[in-house]
């Protein structure tokens, strides 16, 4: 059957059985492998992608779900949160194998554009649905904290000298 | 200035001592005669991984590039540990390279130049990249520099002293001067150098750096090209459908319904399953799914993790095979004023790194080619080829990034290259095929650390010091029947077995450590620290049980009973400061210690918990000192210690494996628990400065924080737990 779906920001037709898991359309028919598998079974966050803006396991949801719907993963993932994110990440060397982190970053810049500054409390409850077996954990909080810090200060300064033009 | 030859240094049935204190003689900024690989035919081949003529090869272990890159070749598989960006550190600095320019590659499956020189194959294990690596890889560097020079001298008709080299550029006094890229084809020509000067340590520009940026590119933005990621034309997907229990076999399939699917190309019979092979991963499922198999399970295993336990215990009432005996211990516990005993049982543990294993293979007529983030290229090699019926050298292995291994990678069967293989072999089509593994699939297929029980019996005199010491073993060994046999067990004492309860930090009069082997159907590996990850639990928790007999602190008590070498009381020393130990236990704070050496290095932890309620309790903090010798990459080396105290918080808090009449309990992460963000303790690393050789810190984090947590339980509530995972609400 054919599906019309947007991925990273393109109508795409995508021709598979309906019961396929959006991951799987990702990985063998968009050759878009940055989403990774680990579960199958919405247990480790590793195929993490946003969906209409929010993140969501694309291991257990369907093609025939998503029809018409707006799909960003790692290879599209333009916003001012993610590219956030993405610096913080190679600033504080987060990755070890690398393996979780596609899913962690699309996590994290979700939880971003959602909170601006997220507190532990609000890191622990988006991200504890992503596992890294390299336990990177420590890293990927510091790199949420520090990508929301540079966002924030960006904010007040643009604020400001916006102000500062009125003034002169 | 002392001249040594390197090529015995490179010898490889030196042992790991006889290579340790070999370097610590050579020290630093001497001549020494070296024994560099050249370049490999296969480098110096333009076909091979996209090498283009543009690229020089200088020696076995870098090119440059006619655009200036430097190309370092990394015969060590990087699964997050670091070994592209330490290795190539140190042999960038003794080539006086930018780091901009500095690109990593696989070192191809050649033994004869990537062997791990300490164990003589082409591995990683054992945490030995950097300790192997150090003075080849500086060699390396320093030969590089030595051919760029003399190129240099050539070219300008100067003395080649007077040539300066400096971030990838050769100058002279007169004025000229030439990048890297620039003398590259130039210096390739040049005959590799009989001896080499290193630098003295002080000169290191970025050997110890910190926020040097890593060279494992890609993981930030999902471009990195894991097995999982690696296509080729006409690549079909093999998923297999393996026993339900150990030692059952097909008896008899049906492919009917499966072949009727669109998508599946083929089912195959392997002595491992059934495989089906399709045109995607979700085709090659629903065939999977679709086949009718009977198991013959007249061999399958009957028992289950509960039996097992039972029989280990009831072993650990007789004596066993001799690992490590000191004094008399039957005169130490005749003196003895205090008999303090314990047992543990130590759970199967599945490594359940983040990529499920998987592996590309294309059968030709000249061999076979394999994609796969390889841990063991020598091993494999062998592996497939007595598979395969063909000889070693027509493997040919590519290693690709893997999604952690944690030891699981390195299987002494190599269980999963072999079944990628046979089915390339088995096939009709002569498509390369990838095996994908489910997370089902990879939890089932065991490889399991082994289950173990250990039995504790020490005597105190009434000055509180130990004077008996007896440590009872029991469980499968992971060598036994395998290749590794030779060299692991001798009398009976499988080493990987008891390593880490016997080379104690502490100096004790009379000490007895046995060791029962048992038998068992379930397959054993190596897990990240291997014998540590439960000896060190054994070891460390019986001395705060002993301490608290003594009425002593468990630091002191530590002190008390160390030996001769200084490095245990240099981290124990700096973790307590750190954590301050002594002071510290405000806010209801609850404390624990433990100290442990695996693979050469020292690392002390302390675990700071908190009770969150009456009776619960969560690791808030950890402090950790570390020992490794000099660091090459402070940065790494706290990442090792973080993933490393992360990955032993799992089993001492939640995971564990469980076999139920042959069949694995836990198959994905729902049922087997593992740390999450919520879970993690904020961890703070506190590195030893030290001149001594380099030694590894991908393992030596994991095996102390269980015990330091339990110490910690047990300093606030007085019960021992005898049992792993620990139960955190008491
Ligand atoms: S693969 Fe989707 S959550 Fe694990
Ligand atoms: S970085 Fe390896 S699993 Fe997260």
């Amino acid at each position: 059957m054919a599906f019309d779906i947007t991925i990273n920001g393109k109508a795409q037709k995508v021709e598979a059985r309906p019961d396929t898991p959006l991951l799987w359309v990702l990985r063998d028919h968009m050759q878009l492998t940055g989403t990774k598998f680990g579960c199958g079974i919405a247990q480790c966050g590793a195929c993490t992608v946003h969906l209409d803006g929010k993140p969501v396991r694309s291991c257990v949801l369907p093609l025939r779900a998503i029809a018409g719907k707006e799909v960003v993963t790692i290879e599209g993932l333009q916003s001012k949160e993610g590219r956030a994110i993405q610096a913080a990440w190679e600033e504080l060397s987060v990755a070890q194998c690398g393996y979780c982190q596609s899913g962690q970053i699309m996590a994290a810049a979700a939880l971003l554009a959602d909170i601006q500054e997220p507190s532990d409390n609000d890191i622990d409850a988006a991200m504890s649905g992503n596992i890294c077996r390299c336990c990177t954990y420590q890293r990927v909080r510091h790199g949420i904290k520090s990508a929301s810090k540079k966002m924030n200060s960006k904010v007040a300064k643009s604020d400001a000298s916006i102000e500062g033009a009125q003034v002169v | 200035m002392q001249v040594l030859r390197a090529l015995k240094l490179y010898k490889s049935d030196l042992s790991r001592r006889d290579f340790i204190k070999k370097t610590v003689k050579l020290g630093a900024g001497l001549t020494l005669a070296v024994s560099l690989p050249s370049a490999p035919e296969a480098l110096l081949n333009p076909a091979f991984l996209g090498v283009s003529s543009a690229e020089n090869p200088i020696n076995a272990f870098v090119s440059i590039g006619l655009d200036n890159s430097v190309k370092v070749i990394i015969k060590h598989i990087d699964f997050g540990q670091g070994t592209f960006t330490g290795l190539a550190t140190i042999l960038a600095e003794e080539m006086d390279a930018a780091w901009d320019q500095i690109v990593c590659e696989f070192a191809p499956s050649d033994k004869t130049r990537y062997a791990n020189l300490l164990s003589g194959a082409q591995m990683t294990g054992g945490s030995t990249a950097i300790a192997n690596s150090y003075i080849q890889m500086r060699e390396a560097g320093a030969s590089a520099r030595q051919m760029l020079i003399d190129a240099a001298a050539a070219k300008w008709d100067v003395p080649r002293e007077q040539i300066i080299v400096k971030q990838g550029i050769l100058s002279h006094s007169n004025g000229l001067n030439a990048t890297f890229g620039e003398l590259s084809q130039l210096a390739a020509m040049q005959p590799l150098p009989e001896k080499v000067s290193l630098k003295d340590s002080g000169n290191f520009s970025l050997i110890g750096k910190a926020g040097l940026s890593r060279k494992d590119l890609g993981k930030s933005d999902g471009t990195a090209i894991f097995t999982q990621d690696f296509k080729m034309d006409g690549l079909m997907t093999a998923v297999v459908a393996h026993p339900p229990r150990f030692g059952a076999t097909v008896a008899s399939f049906d492919t009917k319904r499966a072949l009727g699917l669109p998508g599946v190309i083929e089912v195959v019979e392997i002595p491992s399953g059934v495989a089906v092979l399709a045109d995607t991963f979700w085709s090659a499922i629903g065939g999977r799914d679709a086949l009718d198999i009977d198991w013959d399970t007249s061999s399958a295993m009957e028992d289950g993790s509960v039996e097992l336990m039972r029989r280990y215990k009831e072993a650990a009432r007789g004596d066993g095979a001799i690992a490590k005996k000191i004094g008399d211990n039957l005169r130490g516990f005749a003196e003895a004023d205090i008999i303090v005993e314990a047992e543990y049982e130590f759970p199967f543990l599945a490594h359940a790194s983040m990529e499920p294993m998987n592996c590309v293979a294309r059968l030709s007529s000249e061999g076979i080619e394999m994609w796969y983030g390889c841990q063991g290229p020598t091993m494999d090699q062998y592996a497939v080829a007595s598979a395969l019926d063909i000889q070693p050298d027509k493997v040919k292995i590519n290693t690709l990034f893997a999604g952690g291994s944690f030891g699981r990678r390195a299987n002494k069967d190599s269980d999963f290259a072999v079944e990628a293989a046979l089915i390339a072999k088995t096939v009709k089509s002569d498509s390369p095929i990838k095996l994908v593994w489910t997370r089902e699939d990879d939890m089932r297929s065991g490889y399991f650390r082994p289950m173990y029980f250990h039995k504790m019996r020490a005597g105190l005199n009434a000055q509180g010091k130990i004077v008996a010491w007896e440590h009872k073993i029991i469980g499968q060994s992971i060598t036994s029947g395998t290749a590794f046999e030779a060299k692991a067990i001798k009398n009976g004492v499988d080493r990987s077995s008891v390593e880490g309860a016997l080379e104690l930090p502490y100096d004790f009069e009379n000490v007895s450590v046995q060791l029962k082997t048992m038998e068992a159907q379930v397959p054993v590996l190596w897990w990240r620290s291997v014998g540590s990850s439960h000896t060190a639990h054994a070891v460390e928790t019986f001395m705060d049980q002993l301490s608290h007999a003594a009425g002593l602190d468990p630091l002191q008590f530590r002190l008390m009973h160390l030996g001769d070498d200084q490095r245990f009381a240099g981290v124990l020393d700096l973790v307590a400061d750190k954590a301050d130990w002594n002071n510290d236990r405000s806010g209801g704070r609850i404390k624990g210690i433990a100290v442990h050496k695996s693979f050469g290095t020292y690392v002390a932890q302390v675990a700071d918990m908190e009770e969150t309620k009456a009776g619960k309790y969560c690791v808030k903090k950890v402090v950790c000192a570390v020992d490794c010798g000099l660091v090459i990459n402070p940065d790494i080396v706290k990442a090792q210690m973080e993933g490393g105290i992360g990955f032993g918080l799992s089993p001492t808090l939640m995971s564990a494996v469980t076999i139920e009449k042959g069949r694995v309990v836990e198959t994905n992460f729902d049922s087997h628990r593992v740390l999450r963000m919520k879970d993690m303790p904020n961890i703070e690393t506190h590195i030893v400065s030290s001149s001594e050789p380099p030694t590894g810190v991908g393992e030596p984090a994991t095996p102390v924080i269980s015990p330091a947590v339990a110490n910690a339980l047990f300093a606030k509530t007085q019960v021992v737990q005898s049992r792993l995972p620990l139960n955190l609400d008491v």
